[in-house]
């Protein structure tokens, strides 16, 4: 048994209290400390996928105990991309808090980042479906925290309502874990694919409702319409650096989606084909509506949460045809997506701290300080995010509308995801121009500092250059996507070969179960 | 025993649906521990209704009541607990930082400071 598979979570579950209980009144020992932890994940992720791509489920029994009875976590190539991704955005983005200042607008900045990564890395890894609520309930409580980060009127109102929206959510993922225990008798989700496979006739309409009621859960966490109203008002009024973590939060529920419509519930034809008939639907509306927010959001931070609704659409689209091709696309596609919308957060943020009494209102306002390097930024993450060549993004969409063509909804699916682009590139340019050119028609001078930015501390921090680095790492992030798309497409391809073949799993789970107790 | 408790489950449900839908806060968190009490009582039942009987780890015992879902139900009142603890905390202080108690977003959050 390979033990380095519960480094992920338990590594960020000690570094947490560790940093709270330890380091509480020394923030540069909390910066440093949490900053390394964040970096030993990334590399240990990396590890793991490297580990990964030979294309073998690695197990870990936890206890020891055997497979049904005992929980696992697995690792294949699907986790260890997503492990790699959080890890990642992870360490980049607690850079840029670090740079400009957000980790110090209140408290235990660095003890929650290291909660919600310890919830996302085990929602990844995990083979239990009971334990994937709760790691899921981790990362939310961890999400709470840091949404209501430096306080406000506004941020505590939208967090009231991502709090009750996202509670509503865990009761309904209980009462779906109920019933499709009821159905199986099993909770891990290897075992509960071999039960279903197998389900007397009768019983099936009770394991459907089950499956259902799991999907509408984590269309939920993704934000598919009509699910997503929680959503604007949650990532615009976040703090700029928690609203770009949040980007990897909705490809949770994606993950989820694709893990238990591809290993728990193939085999049940009818379910799948409804599922899909649900599924795409609504990710063509939810792509609609996220690049209408984008045209007609008038606050940059609802313009970037509509932006993320629309990546969720195109992602679903792709993974709604629970084909090979279609799985390669859409994650292919989260990846850059993820990556894109974290950048853009992060690149409005930038302004936001710069405009006076960070507004991020789509209004003539003085220009900015650093207006050049800040728009090249901002310009760089509007195109990922469109999907706009030179960036991944173009041939993520590219590879989508591959994969759609030959069903009978090809020029549907074609005419929207090309039309809302457009949508989508009107509304970044227009916000784009408002902030750094219509900025100059007042003939007002930049304020040298924002009023409400924190003054650099002993230590230096916050830092522009840290910042700005941190917010051209994901930049350069996608660029590389780009540079390597040939290897990259291979591996998607691989990881839904993998995906498509969930006996494997089955296998690696429950059988080859020597030594254990 | 099945209607009881099923009417049990399905009038929780509704009424906090019902609580759950209301504009002030302190309905929605009321409406949100009886979910969280619904969704309880049914998963304790997932694993059957039986009366009088042992938990299945004994020997020569036929007949048991299912010992797993009770160890979920305790799982899930820990969480839920937890989750009510914090949703009030915030919704106290989003009443103290606001001045009211009102779910919904106010107009500025939408159209901005001025409007």
């Amino acid at each position: 048994m390979n033990h380095w598979l519960v480094v992920p979570v338990v590594l960020p579950a000690f570094a947490g209290p560790l940093i709270v209980l330890a380091m509480r009144h020394d923030l540069v020992l909390q910066r440093v400390f949490s900053t390394a932890a964040t970096a030993a994940q990334l590399l240990l992720a990396l590890w793991l996928l490297l580990q990964s791509m030979g294309g073998e489920i690695q197990v870990y029994r936890l206890g020891n105990w055997a497979a049904p009875f005992g929980i696992v976590l697995m690792l294949d190539r699907l986790a260890a991309l997503m492990l790699v991704l959080a890890g990642l955005l992870g360490l980049v983005i607690q850079l840029y808090a670090i740079g400009s200042g957000w980790d110090r607008r209140g408290r235990h900045f660095h003890s929650l980042w290291q909660f919600q990564l310890m919830g996302i890395n085990g929602a990844f890894l995990t083979g239990d479906a009971f334990n994937l609520f709760v790691l899921f309930e981790i990362l939310l409580i961890a999400s709470y925290g840091l949404m209501i980060h430096a306080g406000g009127e506004l941020r505590l109102r939208a967090g009231v309502q991502y709090v009750v929206y996202n509670l509503l959510g865990s009761s309904l993922f209980l009462a779906a874990l109920g019933t499709l225990y009821a159905v199986t008798g099993t909770l891990n989700m290897a075992d509960m694919a071999a039960k279903v496979a197998m389900l007397p006739a009768q019983d099936t309409a009770l394991l459907r409702v089950g499956a259902v009621l799991l999907m509408l859960v984590f269309a939920v966490k993704a934000a598919l319409v009509p699910l997503h109203f929680w959503l604007p008002a949650t990532y615009a009024r976040a703090p700029g650096p928690v609203a770009a973590l949040f980007a990897i939060m909705t490809k949770v529920g994606i993950y989820g989606i694709i893990r238990f419509f591809t290993l728990v519930f193939p085999s049940d034809d009818a379910l799948m084909r409804f599922a899909a008939d649900i599924l795409l639907p609504a990710a063509l509306v939810t792509l609609i509506v996220g690049q209408l927010g984008v045209l007609g959001a008038r606050h940059m931070g609802r313009m970037t949460a509509f932006a993320a609704v629309g990546s969720v659409g195109t992602v679903m689209i792709a993974v709604a045809q629970f084909q090979p091709a279609g799985l390669a696309a859409g994650i292919w596609y989260l990846v850059h997506s993820t990556l894109a919308t974290a950048a853009l957060f992060l690149a409005v943020d930038l302004i936001g701290t710069r405009r006076q009494g960070g507004s991020l209102w789509l209004r003539p306002a003085p220009p900015i300080v650093q207006a050049g390097i800040v728009a090249a930024i901002y310009f760089a993450a509007a195109i990922a995010m469109a999907g706009l060549p030179p960036l991944s993004g173009f041939l993520g969409k590219l590879a989508v509308l591959q994969s759609v063509r030959g069903t009978d909804m090809t020029a549907l699916i074609w005419a929207v995801i090309l039309i809302t682009s457009i949508f989508g590139i009107v509304g970044l340019t227009r916000a784009g121009s408002m902030v750094f050119w219509r900025a100059h028609e007042s003939g007002a001078t930049p304020a040298p500092h924002a009023p409400d930015e924190p003054q650099p501390d002993e230590a230096g921090f916050p830092s522009a250059a840290l910042a700005l680095t941190s917010v051209g790492a994901l930049i350069a992030a996608m660029a590389v996507l780009t540079v390597l798309a040939g290897p990259m497409m291979r591996f998607a391809q691989d990881t839904a070969a993998q995906l498509s073949d969930p006996q494997r799993y089955i296998e690696a789970v429950l059988e080859r179960q020597e030594g254990v107790k | 025993m099945e209607f009881l408790i099923a009417s049990a489950i399905g009038s929780l449900t509704a009424a906090g649906v019902y609580l759950a839908l209301r504009k002030r806060s302190f309905a929605v968190v009321l409406g949100m521990t009886l979910l969280t009490y619904a969704t309880n009582l049914f998963l304790f039942t997932t694993g059957r209704l039986v009366i009088d009987q042992p938990p299945v780890l004994r020997d020569g015992v036929t007949a048991y009541t299912d010992p797993l879902p009770q160890a979920l139900v305790l799982t899930a009142i820990v969480i839920s607990f937890g989750m009510t603890a914090v949703v009030v905390v915030m919704a106290l202080g989003s009443f103290i930082e606001g001045g009211d108690d009102h779910i919904d977003l106010p107009r500025r959050d939408r159209e901005g400071p001025g409007a």
